[in-house]
């Protein structure tokens, strides 16, 4: 069963967002999914253009209230 | 009736605990009203930030290691018999041994280590630092190097987020002064988009880079190492070769965290402020082991073990709780092999370093001398 796994990142200067993501895939199963969170708009654009690099997926990207949410899907 | 804190992991994080609470607690621990307790892997404790100074023979193995008997206070029992199992249902723990350990509050300091065999080839082809044999081997290569092209290559998670950029300037100088430096080809590789997690520290480090003529590649997350062609590969897909790597290969928590069910890779879900496991009243993270988002640094667990011994205190004396962990983060940066530079943090206030200056880099030396006071509660 894939499963989702929320990391609050919001405020965490080091080793921050996308670092946290990074860390997390590798742990997780392929279809799994990672939700980010962070307060940092940098992380926001960051994020899916490392997935694009590497080929994990993005499957959805939000603005809420003061932080973004980057849900990305391990695609291999 | 008397109540046990057991306290898993004798490490910096473990060790601050128990000794703050023997400080606060004596009139308990006498009347027999406190017993603490402490599962450990070893007799002796290792200072891990001295194994940076190991390959450049800036430091002598024999000083990065105490006795843990003589750096524990002597009031808490400690048995050298790993966890083995960990159940915070029943409030109990199961060593190696095959004793049984109940406990009323138990503090999981279990700390993270390096798992270089979880990247094909890494382990094959790659020296580190990360740990005492590592350090002795890159020692051996960094002697016997005589030029040719040197990856530092570092990878998410891992612990002291400073440490390769240090090395990265420590092997410039080491370079410099054995005169290889014009032999040699330094390429400094970094998991995001830029040299370091923290961007007022990568701002910094770039032009510390071009100006030295260290070469960096960022956005580069290792896939695999090819121990014959010597080249390491990255997801990103990129590929480098090399003569020397040196890795930071990514790290995991303790293996007992993973076997007992509470947390993968050995990272233990931990509340941001309290340190409470999620989901346990009586059990406290602290230390490399959390899954908080933020540094896996000796000066983390400095500060969370701080809260967590007032917390105990407060808890066993008068059942309420003291104060919350506010996220700080401090970290001395060796900028070379005479100057230095610090920055501290924390969940609300922004890093901002100041300019490197020999001064720091002598406070952080001296700091080297104090982790022994400071791993006895007395800093
Ligand atoms: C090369 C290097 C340089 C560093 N430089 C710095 C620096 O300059 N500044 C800084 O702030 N930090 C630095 N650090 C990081 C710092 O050493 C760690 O963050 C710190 O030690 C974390 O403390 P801890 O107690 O969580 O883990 P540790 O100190 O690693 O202690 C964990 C302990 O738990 C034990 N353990 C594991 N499994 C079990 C089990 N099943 N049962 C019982 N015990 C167990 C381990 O043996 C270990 O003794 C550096 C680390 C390295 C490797």
């Amino acid at each position: 069963m894939a499963e989702r796994q929320k990391i609050d990142a919001r405020g965490a200067f080091c080793p921050g967002p996308l670092m946290e993501l990074i860390a997390a895939l590798k742990l997780a199963s392929i279809g799994d999914e990672v939700d980010v969170w962070s307060s940092d708009k940098g992380s926001a654009s960051d994020i899916p253009a490392w997935c694009a690099k590497v080929g994990h997926s993005v499957v959805e990207a939000s603005e809420h209230d003061g932080y973004w949410s980057v849900v990305v899907r391990k695609a291999k | 009736m008397s109540k046990t804190i057991l306290i898993v992991g004798g490490g910096l994080a473990g060790t601050i605990v128990a000794n703050g609470i023997c400080r606060q607690m004596g009139a308990e621990l006498r009347s027999g009203a406190l017993n603490i307790t402490m599962l450990g892997t070893s007799e002796t404790h290792m200072y891990q930030p001295g194994l940076l100074y190991i390959p450049f023979g800036r430091m002598r193995e024999a000083e990065l290691f105490r006795d843990q008997r003589k750096v524990l206070d002597k009031r808490v029992n400690f048995f050298v018999d790993p966890a083995k199992a960990i159940d915070v249902e029943k409030n109990q723990v199961t060593t190696e041994a095959g004793r049984t350990f109940k406990y009323d509050y138990m503090v999981l300091a279990t700390g993270s280590r390096i798992m270089p065999q979880t990247i094909p080839g890494m382990k094959e082809g790659g020296h580190w630092f990360y740990d005492l044999d590592g350090a002795r081997k890159l020692r051996t290569a960094l002697n016997e190097f005589k030029g040719g092209k040197i990856v530092i290559n570092v990878n998410a998670p891992h612990k002291c987020p400073v440490a390769p950029l240090e090395v990265a300037f420590m092997l410039h100088d080491y370079l410099k002064a054995k005169g290889l430096w014009d032999k040699a080809e330094l390429t400094y590789t970094y998991p995001i988009g830029r040299l370091h997690a923290l961007e007022p520290v990568a701002h910094w480090a770039k032009p510390e880079f071009e100006k030295l003529g260290i070469k960096y590649e960022t956005f580069f997350n290792t896939e695999s190492v090819d121990p014959q062609a010597k080249t390491i590969k990255s997801m990103e897909g990129s590929e480098l070769p090399y003569d020397l790597l040196i890795t930071i290969p990514p790290h995991q928590g303790a293996q007992v965290i993973d076997d007992s069910g509470l947390g993968k890779g050995g990272w233990v879900p931990t509340n941001t402020k309290t340190l409470h496991r999620e989901g346990s009243a009586n059990v406290f993270v602290v230390g490399d082991t959390t899954n908080i988002p933020i540094s896996k640094a000796g000066s983390t667990a400095h500060f969370e073990a701080d809260v967590t011994i007032d917390n105990l205190v407060s808890l066993c004396q008068e059942n309420t709780f003291a104060r919350e962990y506010d996220g700080k983060v401090f970290c001395f940066v060796e900028t070379g092999l005479g100057s230095g530079t610090y920055v501290w943090f924390n969940y609300t206030t922004p890093p901002n370093p100041g300019p490197p200056s020999q001064m720091i880099h002598w406070f952080k030396l001296a700091y080297n001398r104090l982790y022994w006071l400071s791993a006895r509660g007395l800093l």
